[in-house]
């Protein structure tokens, strides 16, 4: 059996590797993926969204309504590791699992660590503000903002993050980055446009259509990137845990 | 515009020997844990791989994501369960 699929799969890798000599050139300007939107795309983003991010104004503009699921889809995500893993006090007592013990703490790490967080979440606010100027935006800088919450509890512990960021407010704001979001959506329709037609936003915040592109563009990372921090930060905690949420690795 | 990619080919050179290499070992290292580790060395080359063709947004969500946040889950997940995998 194994030598069957060693065999099988020599022979599709032979296969996909003879067939990328019939892919495009890298990079190549007549090939069918550059030739049908993406032209459109790199034309008249300036002139239809003032985004001078190509990516962000396709993801959260163009492509709203998929980043919209997206973000529901890291959200629900979340949601299934914490139905799975998560149990209660009374629970517990059935169950008991092994965990890896940590031995004192390292003053090192710790310091090393609080050095480190406030220019990490100072630095994940920067890329979800200018996520539609420069590279990055809600999802990098909502995985950076959670990873300084998990930093906390690699380096300290567990218990003395979720202090600080409490399971029942990870919840709530996991499901408030997904409600800010829809709500910029429904308001759009709520104005008489389009669902994620941001220039709908343009008279109720009194400024150009060009403007509201970029502002709703703004407003949707902001949600998304709520959401994934909290996401982020609750799966490592009931992944590490095992979850019971009472120590980390 | 093709862009001019001559400088560039000692990367590839450097880097897709490493990524196979990387690749093959996340999946015979018996150690789970190992082989998280090398997982995220693999995400890393990945994203230095991106850089070179200019997809610097994939470029940094590989970084973040591939890099950072799912080697610490993988990490947490390994030293819950059994650590040798048996195949």
């Amino acid at each position: 059996m194994k030598r069957l699929t060693l065999l099988l799969t020599l022979i599709l890798g032979a296969y996909l590797i003879w067939s990328v000599e019939d892919l495009p050139e890298w990079g190549d300007p007549t090939s069918p993926a550059s030739t049908y939107l993406s032209p459109h795309y790199i034309e008249n983003i300036v002139e239809e969204t003032s985004v001078p991010n190509l990516v962000t104004a396709i993801l959260a503009d163009y492509r709203g309504y998929d980043t919209m699921f997206e973000t529901v889809v890291v959200f629900c995500a979340g949601l299934t590791v914490l139905t799975i893993l998560r149990r209660t006090e009374r629970k517990n007592k059935k169950v008991s699992t092994p965990r890896p013990q940590r031995e004192g703490s390292d003053i090192i790490l710790q310091n090393t660590a609080r050095l480190l967080i406030p220019p990490m979440q100072l630095f994940a606010l920067y890329v979800i503000a200018h996520g539609h100027h420069s590279p990055g935006g809600g999802f990098q800088g909502g995985v950076i903002l959670g990873a300084s919450f998990i930093l906390l509890a690699l380096s300290y512990d567990l218990k003395k993050t979720l202090k600080r960021f409490k399971e029942s407010s990870m919840l709530f704001y996991s499901g408030l980055g997904v409600l800010i979001y829809a709500g910029i959506g429904v308001v759009c329709l709520l104005l008489g446009k389009n669902f994620l037609a941001y220039a709908a936003w343009s008279n109720f915040l009194g400024i150009t259509e060009l403007e509201a592109h970029s502002h709703g563009m703004l407003g949707v990372e902001i949600g998304v990137a709520i959401t994934v921090m909290a996401i982020m930060f609750s799966l490592y905690a009931d992944l590490a845990s095992g979850g019971d949420l009472d120590e980390g690795l | 515009m093709i862009l001019d990619n001559t400088i560039l080919w000692q990367f590839d050179v450097l880097l897709l020997p490493m990524v196979i290499i990387c690749a093959l070992a996340a999946l015979t290292i018996k150690d789970l844990v190992g082989a998280a580790i090398v997982t995220g060395a693999y995400s890393f080359l990945m994203c230095l791989l991106w850089t070179e063709m200019l997809a610097v947004d994939v470029a940094f969500t590989e970084a973040a994501v591939g890099a950072g946040v799912s080697t610490i889950l993988l990490l947490a997940t390994a030293l819950h369960i059994k650590r040798k995998a048996k195949d």
